[in-house]
């Protein structure tokens, strides 16, 4: 049984609060029955998932909650919705289902939340320390609030998210306890060659493979001894998270709770050692490309998750700004973009042919054009999902493979150590 | 033959077992329209999830799973009841709280280690988490 505070049983018995916190908090309070959890934790911000339009039951929920008056009790952020707000017929979607999918969003701006419709919160702002209880969705946000900020979250799908964001509580179970936050699985990629560490690939290809060896263990990684970028522990988790129920990674000496190995297997010895080797790491490589075909392609997909201001900066350095000849499409969200249109990228980049995509991006709502073709991506989050939800087989490669072949119009990969 | 699961939403459901042999996100994996698995390569690729008793041994993923659950739950395309490989996040069973909030159908969802259920064979679910073995 779940243990539930004065304050939660008012709410529960509709002596405090409106029916929407009521509704809220019992979906909070049964779904900690589910998961075992014996009491509620209170959080401090939430990012919610499900303001992404999958059908209209979705809307309806939302909006049913909105009307009794729910409204988030913690600072809110959006993930991407359906529509870009500013080009609104970006999304081929049928009237209808377009002003569901705008009725779905504006429900959840009505109880409150940041309009902020991004997978990459916290990379304009949304960033909570190591420690602070959270209740997230979208699996690589999740990923990365455990991984690389140390704060505590479950993998909050649709629904739970905003109902925790309303009673401002989550079920204290899972990745919120500090005992379940230590890695069983040891990974060491020491044995790598050097320069497949170097590859811009290298990151998300980790990723994917995690995903894979640690089903829904936590793994630990080591054998990473150089500086790591943000954008690139982004990458990692996004595979991560897709390829596998991934809610936290440790990285010895670089994500915050992975001081030393000691401490993060909680002096156990891990369950598992798994050396990574190069055939493990090609097979994963491979993986992310779903057509052999070298040849022309029809697109190129960034940003998933959004592309941040420093990957705009590098897309334009890598393109020289010559001329692409397929469209370049570069899903971010609004944040950014206003801030690469004060430094002038946004509008360069324009000219040579990027198709930015605000708010939402091209695998969640249909953008792309046509029922299918030839994508070419660096994310292996889009590798994963595109060919089920846009028709689009991807291939996988570098940034700078990218740039080349949308330069080209057609596939251009320089396998390097991957081959 | 009969076993028990965990319960993690209670019902009863009796049907036809469909089991999905690699793991699998809803969202991205199931089409909400017409409940259909459309995830590339996957063995059940092209078969559809409605009225089936399904087992999902390995659930990984979108987070998104839940929107899908609920749509399918809400256009009655929805599998009869859902046994699960583990009960670590509640992303599918969340679909079901919210269904029941809003006055759906709901099904049963029971938890269960390596769940060795086959597809063809019919399985009842009964409300205190038993599962029969009806035919194999």
């Amino acid at each position: 049984m779940v243990e539930i505070t004065q304050e939660e049983k008012a709410i529960l018995n509709s002596e405090f609060g409106t029916t929407g916190d009521k509704t809220a908090l019992s979906i909070v309070v049964k779904a900690a029955e589910m998961l075992g959890a014996k009491r509620l934790v209170k959080i401090t911000s939430s990012h919610i998932d499900g303001c992404l339009y999958h059908g209209d039951s979705g809307v309806l929920f939302c909006e049913s909650l909105a009307k009794n008056g729910a409204k988030t009790k913690v600072p809110t952020t959006t993930n991407v919705g359906a529509v870009n707000f500013l080009k609104t017929n970006q999304a081929r979607l049928s009237s209808e289902k377009l002003q569901m999918a705008r009725r779905l969003m504006d429900a959840h701006v009505n109880m409150g939340c940041t309009p902020s419709w991004t997978c990459a919160p916290y990379q304009i702002g949304a960033r909570p320390k190591k420690g602070e209880q959270v209740a997230w969705g979208e699996s690589n946000a999740v990923a990365f609030a455990n991984t690389v900020l140390g704060a505590r979250t479950n993998r909050y799908g649709d629904f739970l998210d905003i109902a925790c964001a309303v009673s401002g509580r989550a079920p204290y179970y899972g990745l919120h306890c500090s005992k379940n936050r230590h890695a069983e699985i040891l990974l060491d990629v020491t044995g790598l060659p050097e320069k497949v560490k170097e590859e811009d690939t290298f990151f998300p290809v980790l990723g994917s493979l995690i995903g894979r060896l640690s089903s829904d263990s936590i793994c630990a990684v080591s054998g990473i001894n150089w500086i790591v970028s943000e954008d690139q522990l982004k990458a990692l988790c996004a595979a991560a998270a897709s390829t596998g129920a991934v809610g936290l990674v440790h990285i010895i000496g670089i994500t915050p709770e992975a001081t030393d190995l000691r401490h993060v297997f909680n002096t156990q010895r891990p369950r598992e050692i798994i050396s990574i080797d190069m055939d493990m790491m090609k097979g994963a490589f491979h993986k992310l490309s779903q057509t052999k075909q070298a040849g022309s392609i029809d697109c190129v997909a960034l940003g998933s998750p959004h592309f941040s201001i420093s990957e705009c900066e590098q897309l334009l350095e890598m393109s020289d700004e010559k001329k692409f000849k397929v469209p370049v499409y570069v899903c971010t969200n609004r944040h950014t973009a206003q801030q690469l249109k004060t430094q002038d990228i946004y509008s360069r980049l324009e000219r040579i042919g990027v198709v930015f995509i605000i708010d939402t991006c091209v695998v969640v709502t249909p953008i792309l054009p046509g029922s299918g073709g030839i994508m070419m991506t660096n994310s292996a989050k889009f590798a994963h999902y595109s060919a089920g939800n846009t028709g689009y087989r991807p291939i996988f490669g570098s940034l700078s493979d990218c740039v080349k072949s949308a330069q080209k119009g057609s596939a251009t990969l320089n396998y390097g150590p991957w081959k | 033959m009969s076993w028990c699961g965990q319960v993690l939403y209670s019902g009863t459901a009796k049907g036809e077992v469909l089991r999905l042999d690699a793991p699998i996100s809803f969202w991205g994996g199931i089409s909400p329209e017409n409940a259909e698995v459309i995830l590339e390569k996957h063995p059940q690729r092209g078969v559809k999830i409605t009225d089936k008793i399904l087992i999902v041994p390995e659930p990984i993923g979108s987070s998104s799973s839940a929107a899908i659950l609920l749509e399918l739950l809400y256009s009655k395309n929805a599998p009869k009841g859902l046994i699960l490989g583990t009960n670590k996040d509640a992303i599918l069973p969340i679909s079901v709280l919210v269904a029941e909030q809003m006055g759906w159908a709901t099904i049963p969802i029971i938890a269960m280690e390596n769940p060795s259920f086959k597809s063809g064979q019919e399985l009842e679910i009964k409300s205190d988490g038993t599962i029969l073995l009806c035919k194999s």
